[in-house]
């Protein structure tokens, strides 16, 4: 249903890849970890290499978590838009079809949180 | 000499008839449409504006009178309070960063519903609703003015107020109240009726003002609880205004049913999320606590909401379907809230704490089936990595904000308090993302309107808020890290409160 209005009304969508200066949003969720509060953003140039995401601005993030440093990338399980998702850590950002604001989902095995309680 | 009265004075009833029948006319110049032109296209039918009956009568003097009267009141209280250093009075230092929260959201929100209500005050046809609105504004623009009044005193001893109408639109979770007070008057009369004057002046205002200021009372804040109990005298006319609203609606055409609904639906669930920030407040930033957020819940959402549904019930009007999810939700926002705000307080305007070990116990005795399973374990953490000298800061993660309620995704699955809850939808090939079912219904009914959304996230990474960095981030929003917030333990106003107490208390 459209909005109701007095006249045609054609919204201006605020965030689009456009406005973000070459890069492109992707968001990922750390499933059974919720000391972090909320899945959260990253501003990613589509030519960096997946891999490099993951150590390069992932691993910062969670390093402070006790699970962060028994995380073993190449055993992670990914979640794209509710389907079971591979990604390519040599491949970039762009070659393995990530698009502006993909959300991404991904579980550590064997890794349960804080006291395996999912914190 | 004085003119004889020919005619008895007109009673209260006469005089109101006169004012919202006799004193409006039929347009002719220009058809009514044209003067009227935004009272129809929301689809809502009227076929007699005669109709609406307000049970309060209320004339222009009568109403001068009876808030003069409280204006006096209202300010007595104050000046004494302001006068005899009343802000020492309170529990708790601690106690402040409530307030701090409260007043600067809640005055500009206030702001806004004056704003609205004037628009809604010019915009339909009928005269009662017209003069209803124009009080109402007036209203809402007095508690705007007296929360400020309150806390400008406040603002003279400590941090974090001073800067509230610079920090409105750019602090990051000041966006979550922005937000439904923007969605609500960009709507049109009749829906800005359902969304304030109803959804929450009606069945929500009571989980603000009741809680909250009774808060107020319970630490010793005979500021902040006297404009409180000021406005709460109003909101009795605001919630009849509210009800009338929607019956007379209902009453004028079967067609404007579903649209009343889907309003209602769409408003309670903005409300409840909305509302999650007064649930923190209520089960952490108060040193003497008045209920639980999940009690207050129960009493004013569930009890008095559930009896009001059922009256509506003759008019076809469902409970919405949120409401399931909302009682579900109660036993978790504000732990999942608190948590957040804990975790990003470095870009906040106040401070936060862990709760003391008997402050756990009091919130394990009240959330007996979620605390100790879900959330205890997460403070004993933090209260371990504190004592470590490792207090946690969640810096890089920058929460992915809801496309609707604006909150960063912090709330867990229905059914799986394990699981942060996301969903998401495709419009015009753009990805958007929302905290629960409920706000993608929301955006899904009117995307044009919420692809505008400003997330204060995407505007950070965008470089809109002084530049892309956290530092730019503080000089952008005039934020003083480490002063205005972070650990309440050792902060100047925890400081001061001690000394000036002491020295109200003591020689020395």
């Amino acid at each position: 249903m459209p909005v109701a209005a007095v006249k045609e009304y054609v919204g201006v969508a605020r965030d689009t890849v456009a406005n973000y200066h070459g890069n492109q949003i992707l968001y990922m969720c750390w499933d059974g970890h919720l000391m972090l509060a909320a899945p959260f953003s990253l501003l990613v140039s589509p030519e960096m290499k997946f891999g490099d995401v993951l150590t390069g601005m992932v691993a910062p993030i969670l390093q402070v978590h006790p699970d962060a440093a028994h995380i073993n990338w190449a055993e992670a399980r990914w979640e794209k838009d509710d389907e079971p998702w591979t990604p390519d850590p040599e491949k970039s950002i762009r070659d393995n079809g990530l698009h502006h604001k993909d959300f991404l989902r991904f579980s550590t095995p064997g890794l349960k949180g804080y006291r395996g309680l999912g914190i | 000499m004085d003119m004889k009265a020919t005619q008895k004075k007109m009673s209260l009833k006469d005089r109101y008839r006169h004012l919202t029948r006799g004193l409006d006319w039929e347009t002719t110049y220009q058809p009514m449409d044209v003067v009227f032109p935004y009272d129809k296209y929301e689809g809502i039918k009227v076929h007699d504006w005669d109709k609406w009956e307000d049970p309060f009568r209320l004339t222009m003097d009568a109403y001068w009178k009876y808030q003069a009267e409280k204006e006096r009141k209202l300010y007595a209280i104050l000046d004494s309070f302001n006068q005899s250093n009343g802000h020492l009075n309170v529990t708790d230092a601690r106690y402040i960063n409530a307030i701090k929260i409260f007043f600067t959201a809640v005055p500009q929100v206030e702001y806004m519903a004056h704003r609205g209500f004037s628009i809604a005050g010019r915009q339909f046809r009928g005269v009662g609703p017209r003069v209803a609105c124009q009080m109402q504004a007036i209203d809402e623009i007095r508690h705007a003015q007296t929360q400020i009044h309150t806390a400008s005193n406040y603002n003279k001893y400590y941090n974090g107020i001073n800067a509230f109408v610079h920090q409105y639109p750019r602090m990051w979770y000041q966006s979550v109240g922005k937000s439904f007070i923007d969605d609500a008057i960009t709507g049109g009369p009749f829906e800005w009726m359902v969304a304030i004057g109803f959804s929450f002046e009606y069945v929500l205002t009571n989980l603000v003002f009741v809680p909250f200021v009774s808060g107020a009372a319970y630490n010793g804040d005979v500021g902040t609880m006297t404009f409180g109990f000021s406005a709460q005298s109003d909101e009795a006319r605001h919630m009849t205004l509210g009800l009338e609203c929607i019956k007379f609606m209902l009453e004028q055409d079967p067609d404007n049913l579903p649209i009343v609904q889907g309003w209602i639906d769409k408003w309670t669930w903005r409300g409840t999320r909305f509302l999650s920030l007064i649930g923190a407040m209520m089960d952490y930033m108060l040193p003497k606590r008045v209920m639980s957020w999940r009690e207050a819940w129960d009493i004013y959402f569930e009890q008095n909401g559930g009896a009001l549904f059922r009256d509506l019930a003759r008019y076809g009007i469902k409970v919405p379907d949120c409401v399931a999810q909302a009682a579900e939700a109660k036993e978790h926002v504000s732990h999942q809230l608190w948590a957040a705000l804990y975790q990003w307080n470095f870009g906040t305007m106040f401070h936060t704490w862990i709760p003391s070990p008997e402050e756990l116990d009091w919130l394990s005795a009240k959330y007996p089936d979620t605390f100790d399973k879900y959330y205890r374990p997460r403070w004993e953490m933090w209260a371990q990595m504190e004592k470590e000298g490792k207090r946690y800061v969640n810096a890089g993660g920058l929460g992915a904000n809801c496309q609707v309620c604006q909150f960063p995704m912090i709330f867990t699955e229905p059914g799986d308090p394990t699981k942060l809850c996301h969903r998401q939808t495709v419009y015009k090939k753009e990805k958007y993302h929302f905290c629960s079912d409920h706000c993608q219904h929301i955006f899904e009914n009117e995307p044009e309107k919420y692809i505008q959304s400003w997330l204060p996230v995407n505007q950070m990474l965008q470089g809109n808020m002084g530049g892309g960095g956290l530092e730019e981030f503080f000089k952008w929003v005039h934020l003083r890290p480490g002063i205005d917030n972070m650990g309440f333990e050792g902060s100047e106003d925890q400081r001061n409160f001690a000394q000036w107490r002491g020295m109200a208390t003591t020689n020395s």
